[in-house]
């Protein structure tokens, strides 16, 4: 596998798990609108993925986005392990989708300036469908933070079980560091300090207490991941390996 | 969402200068929150350029009793409908 499609890979995973695990909403949100709000979400990234998939599937040459996405296995998926936790309860889903949303803006704000053209053309697209999933998880951040006592101690709990998987956000590896030298890649370490502050001002308008930065789980850049993510692909891909090639 | 939330009527405009046009409602606690319902409820498919939210306890409505004495005394007067002119060909959204 080339460098470039690895690279591309790592982001587009990200968008596709966590876009496959909030379509798990869809039907059960706890209002119609909340409903709706997280399956549009869902699309984005799913919107997001697909084309950053074509792309990979376009340099690899003989790989369409759907073998890319339904035809690898768990090793072969390089998703942050955030993205593919469980929903959790409403506030558990929105606090991972928070600290998601939070990153992957200043990610793909960075990425807009790649020397990679598409790539920079599907970043800037994104930003977009990104600042208004940011204004929508982060809105829910404030209101349940500084909502009811119960909805607080949930919240809080939801921040303090995630925290640990928010280190991967910020690793750089050797092919990180290529691709950075090439100047198709960003620097992730960098944009810790923007990310805090971000992070740092909401929960603190929340009324929340930030988790301390302690044992961070890593891995995935390597296609290392929990447990989960065989239980989302054994769904998501099921229909495309049972009926392979199927057409609607 | 508990089921006392307040209701929102929404309205929107799908071009500029054109009128913002009532769309059906929604559920929110708060203003802030009912733009970003309304804004994912109702512009999904390209529809507009503006959103207005109002709550419903807001709107003032005529009630089916008004219906004769509010509307009835128009029937009679074409004379208050502007059909004895003749409209210029630049005007729009007439």
């Amino acid at each position: 596998m080339q460098d470039l499609e690895k690279y591309i890979l790592r982001i587009a995973d990200s968008s596709l798990i966590l876009s496959h695990r909030l379509s798990e909403w869809c039907s059960k949100g706890p209002s119609l609108e909340e409903d709706i709000a997280l399956s549009n979400i869902s699309l984005d990234l799913l919107g997001q993925a697909n084309s950053l998939l074509e792309y990979c599937g376009k340099i690899n040459g003989t790989k369409t986005a759907d073998d890319l996405a339904f035809k690898r296995g768990e090793r072969e998926f390089f998703n942050f392990q955030i993205c593919e936790q469980e929903n959790g309860h409403f506030g558990d889903t929105i606090a991972r989708q928070f600290l998601f949303d939070s990153f992957t803006l200043l990610f793909f704000k960075k990425l807009s300036e790649s020397k990679d053209e598409i790539l920079s053309a599907i970043a800037l697209k994104s930003i977009k469908e990104i600042n208004y999933h940011l204004r929508h998880s982060s809105n829910w951040v404030l209101r349940l933070g500084d909502g009811t006592a119960t909805s607080k101690e949930k919240i809080q709990n939801s921040f303090n079980k995630i925290w640990k998987y928010t280190g991967e956000f910020f690793e750089m590896d050797q092919l990180d560091l290529k691709m950075l030298d090439l100047k198709i890649g960003v620097n992730n370490n960098q944009l810790k300090k923007e990310w805090d502050i971000i992070v740092n001002d909401t929960l603190k308008k929340a009324k929340l207490n930030r988790p301390e930065d302690g044992f961070m789980m890593t891995g995935s850049k390597n296609g290392i991941h929990t447990e989960l993510l065989g239980k989302i692909l054994s769904e998501m891909q099921y229909i495309p390996r049972a009926y392979p090639d199927a057409k609607w | 969402m508990n089921k006392a939330a307040t209701i929102w009527e929404v309205f929107i405009q799908s071009k500029n200068g054109l009128p913002h046009k009532h769309v059906g409602n929604v559920h929110a606690e708060d203003k802030e929150m009912a733009l970003q319902n309304a804004r994912d409820l109702y512009t999904r498919r390209n529809e507009g350029s503006c959103i207005w939210v109002v709550k419903s306890e807001h709107i003032v409505s005529s009630v089916p009793e008004d219906e004769e004495s509010f509307f009835d005394p128009a029937n009679d007067k074409v004379y208050r409908h502007p059909t004895f002119y003749d409209l210029p060909d630049g005007a729009k959204h007439i």
